[in-house]
């Protein structure tokens, strides 16, 4: 079984995030990346399938300038064989066209019998980059997984529907799948896993090109279109407000 | 036609986020001066056919084939990018479903043209199309536009127009057609199923106090308990609190959790991210303890602390006490 994991860098849900003053983008020499939620449980997933399958490769591949070998490094440490690092100068294109072309190109001779990507990124959350790069290289897709089963070429998935609904659904392999957040325990780098890392390949390559079919006009701060009231001062004079406001505002005491 | 609205089926319904998109389609074709049609296929294609024929769009194109009595991603990605090729419209919208999330970006690749997801609102000035949406999990808002020649496929955020504004008229319905195979369809679903809610209903709660990862560890939800218990509430959470197995499944509030409208709802280190917002921002009072003065919830916040949640909930606990 040999699986591709769409690992991206993202800013953390606590960093900061400066707009250029251009309002281009956002400024990312002040922010703090991690590697993106759901890609994490992705790559959890698919280093499971193979630990049970007793054998088959598990590539970590990233788009991205080089401040983006960071998690990818994290990829190897935790158990990945190798990664393709597919080289930009920024952080590459906002559309999904663009962006799952370039990895239909670099993947295209690799012949994966899975690839599993996060179901959104949490910075442009376009939600569309596995199951694009899925119909490009005629694959099966599925999205949302919330478990998956493989066995006898097929792979099964327990797709999450809304409010609550679920439904298993069966794809021949190859596929490419985009995986849900809560599925399985992503584990930490162990110690050895880090120093092993150093030593496993990284495949540094050029994007293909490809015309942008949507761009950003702006980013900007959204503005609120409620009056909230902010309950200030010490703790303690917060604690007294809110019980005051919970009694004689809301009136639930 | 110049914009082709996509319906999907709720149970023989049309879903409420595909009346929204019919909104949007209103604003856009009188603003632009478009003509407006709906699509409508699957099993219960007839009976939403009608439904949609009520509302003022110029046309309704049903389409009945077995091969999309239920749906699969092949065959709906393969219909829906047909139809467009027959119709040749400039816009085709979508109410940003998990559906429309499965399948629409494939249709997106089949034709390569541009799929602008998750907005949240739409403008037209200047003759300029510009469409909003949400970025870092709501933190900052960007406006996207799309280039080179149409079709342009657009999905709008549930809410993002209010369904009670869909303008009602009486649309002519049409039979369209599609050439599917079944080699084409990949995929096998079974019947959709609910897991168990566990013995938690907060659809009826009155209080409901909600944790997010912002409480730090699974040692620090009873804090949390505690100060539900003080104040008669329930317990409810974020998704990440329930995916980390801090709290089961059966508290988690947001799309892919309940909806809840209590008479007050506390939430504890949220963020306020759009899939949390929409299980709740039906609350009559909304009362959000963030570090961040910046976090999204505050936007949504009738009520507003910033501060530590470690350090504020003990201390509400014990005033409460
Ligand atoms: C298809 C899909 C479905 C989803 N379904 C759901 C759903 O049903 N429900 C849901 O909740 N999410 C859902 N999500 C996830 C959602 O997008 C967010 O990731 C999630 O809601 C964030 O949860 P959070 O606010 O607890 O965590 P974070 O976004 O990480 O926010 C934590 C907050 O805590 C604050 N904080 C940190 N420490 C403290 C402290 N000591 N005191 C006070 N504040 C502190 C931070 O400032 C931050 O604002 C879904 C996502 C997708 C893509
Ligand atoms: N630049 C990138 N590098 C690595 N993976 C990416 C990149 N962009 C998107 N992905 C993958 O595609 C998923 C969905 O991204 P998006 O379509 O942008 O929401 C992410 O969770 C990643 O798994």
């Amino acid at each position: 079984m040999k699986i591709a994991v769409l690992v991206k860098q993202v800013p953390g849900s606590e960093s900061p995030l400066p707009i250029q003053s251009d309002q281009s983008w956002v400024d990312e020499g002040g922010i703090a990346y991690v590697m993106n939620e759901s890609d994490n449980y992705a790559l959890e997933e698919a280093l499971q399938i193979k630990e049970q399958n007793g054998e088959g490769e598990v590539v970590v591949v990233s788009l991205g300038p080089d401040r983006i070998q960071k998690v990818i490094r994290e990829g190897l440490a935790k158990g990945a064989d190798r990664a393709i690092h597919i080289k930009t100068d920024t952080a590459g294109s906002v559309d999904p066209l663009v962006t799952a072309s370039q990895f239909a190109d670099a993947l295209k001779d690799e012949n994966f019998d899975l690839i599993f990507s996060g179901l959104q990124s949490d910075d442009v959350g376009m939600g569309q980059t596995g199951v694009i790069m899925g119909e490009l290289m005629g694959m099966a897709t599925a999205s949302l997984a919330m478990a998956t089963e493989v066995g006898d070429g097929k792979i099964k998935v327990k797709r999450e529907l809304e409010a609550g609904w679920f439904q298993w659904v069966s794809l021949s392999l190859p596929a490419s799948i985009t995986i849900q957040s809560g599925l399985n325990t992503p584990r930490y780098p162990s110690l050895k896993g880090i120093m092993g890392a150093k030593k496993k390949e990284i495949t540094v390559i050029e994007p293909s090109g490809g015309d942008a079919k949507q761009s950003l006009d702006k980013v900007y701060v959204p503005q609120s279109e409620k009056q909230t009231v902010m309950i200030e001062g010490s703790v303690d004079q917060q604690v007294e407000k809110l019980v005051d406001t919970m009694r004689n505002d809301i009136k639930v005491l | 036609m110049d914009i082709l609205i996509i319906l999907e089926d709720n149970n023989g319904n049309i879903h409420r986020m595909g009346l929204e998109s019919i909104v949007a389609a209103q604003q856009l074709g009188s603003e632009l001066g478009l003509s407006t049609g709906a699509l409508v296929m699957g099993a219960n294609a007839d009976a939403l056919a009608e439904e949609a024929s009520q509302y003022n769009v110029d046309e309704v194109i049903k389409v009945n084939d077995p091969l999309l009595a239920s749906y699969s991603a092949d065959g709906y990605s393969e219909a829906v990018k047909q139809i467009i090729e027959q119709e040749n419209p400039t816009y085709v919208l979508f109410g940003h479903t998990y559906q429309v999330r499965d399948y629409a970006p494939r249709v997106s690749a089949k034709l390569m043209k541009p799929f602008l997801v998750d907005n949240v609102a739409l403008s037209t000035e200047g003759g300029k199309v510009v469409f909003t949406k949400q970025m870092f999990n709501a933190k900052l808002f960007s406006d996207v536009i799309p280039s080179g020649e149409g079709p342009y496929l657009v999905s709008f955020q549930s809410a993002a127009f209010s369904a009670d504004n869909a303008a009602s008229g009486s649309a002519s319905v049409r039979e369209g057609s599609v050439n599917l195979d079944a080699s084409m369809i990949k995929t096998e679903s079974e019947e959709p199923f609910q897991e168990e809610a566990g013995g938690v209903d907060l659809t009826s709660a009155d209080l409901i106090v909600s944790v997010g990862r912002g409480i730090g560890k699974e040692e620090n939800i009873p804090l949390a308990q505690e100060l539900a218990k003080a104040l008669g509430a329930e317990l409810a959470s974020s998704r990440p609190v329930v995916d980390a197995g801090w709290l089961p499944s059966a508290h988690q509030v947001g799309s892919s959790g309940q909806s809840v409208s209590p008479k007050m709802y506390l939430a504890l280190g949220i963020s306020g991210a759009i899939q949390h917002v929409v299980g709740m921002k039906g609350s009559k009072n909304i009362v959000a303890i963030n570090k961040d003065p910046e976090a999204p919830i505050f936007e949504i916040a009738d009520y507003g602390v910033v501060g530590d949640v470690l350090e504020i909930v003990p201390k509400l606990t014990e005033a409460l006490q």
